[in-house]
């Protein structure tokens, strides 16, 4: 069979199994919505700014408090770090981060600046830290990304999810 | 991460998000999705593969431009690499590993407290 004819891994049901097995008791949540927002961009891609945005913070993990919680960052896109954090879930023993294209796809992002698909990149990108809290997400780094993004009038966002 | 893009929709934003746990993003529900079907960790293209990973954001933007109702998910024409096992790999429990996890668990719980 080809790999393309393979059933997406049901990560979900994948992680409740592990985590049992690791004697936790109560399963983890996911967040659910029967409702989704939609805002069709009123230009097309080739005049809009858009923002990179990913879930691995900077190699010296200036995004974690002293408690070690993730905080929204953002680095410059002219300069981005030279290594990062990616101490997160992924399947560490199939492939490996060392790429950062892989996840913060800045140098393809450009490439597809100059060759005219995309308008322009904002000159920031930006951590959203993957929360156990849903509650955080929402409350304090969704909006503050928001904020962030509008300082430097963005019209769309690519999200990347290690 | 599909909070996020939620957020910044429901404000005005349009999103694409590029990511590998389809069932994850698809239950949690975003407007647009480019599913890598990848070991998780690599999104946006093999490592090293330029190519494939400019061919990637192109994808992503190209539905910035074309989607016209929310939950519409394209699938990545890429495949992982000639590594039948992946799937299999991830998070997975085998009966003599039973004794680690729990071990592994433990101390999780245990460095928490502290």
């Amino acid at each position: 069979m080809q790999d393309q004819e393979r059933e997406p891994i049901a990560y979900m049901e994948r992680t409740r199994i592990y985590y049992r097995a690791l004697g936790y008791t109560k399963d983890y949540v996911w967040a659910n919505h029967a409702d989704v927002p939609f805002f069709r961009p009123v230009k097309p891609v080739s005049e809009m700014k858009i923002a990179l945005i990913t879930t691995a913070g900077p190699g010296d993990r200036s995004h974690r408090d002293e408690r070690n919680r993730r905080h929204v960052w953002s680095g410059l896109i002219a300069h981005p770090p030279a290594t990062f954090d990616t101490d997160m879930a992924w399947d560490k023993e199939s492939t490996h981060t060392d790429d950062r294209e892989t996840f913060l796809p800045v140098d393809a992002a450009r490439r597809l600046v100059a060759d005219g698909t995309l308008g322009a990149l904002a000159p920031s990108f930006h951590t959203a830290p993957t929360d156990y809290s849903q509650q955080k997400t929402m409350e304090q780094d969704a909006p503050e990304i928001l904020r962030r993004l509008r300082e430097e009038r963005v019209e769309a966002a690519i999200l990347t999810a290690l | 991460m599909s909070l996020v893009a939620r957020h910044l929709e429901a404000n005005g934003i349009p999103t694409v998000i590029i990511g590998s746990a389809k069932d994850i993003v698809e239950h949690c529900g975003v407007p647009r999705f480019i599913f890598s079907d990848f070991p998780l960790g690599n999104p946006c293209g093999h490592p090293w593969n330029a190519d494939m990973q400019t061919a990637t954001v192109r994808l992503a933007l190209s539905l910035l431009d074309t989607a016209t109702e929310p939950r519409t998910t394209v699938r990545s024409p890429f495949e992982w690499k000639d590594d039948p096992g992946w799937r299999e790999r991830y998070n997975r429990v085998r009966p003599e590993d039973r004794e680690q996890l729990l071990a592994l668990g433990e101390a999780r719980r245990k460095a928490r407290k502290t």
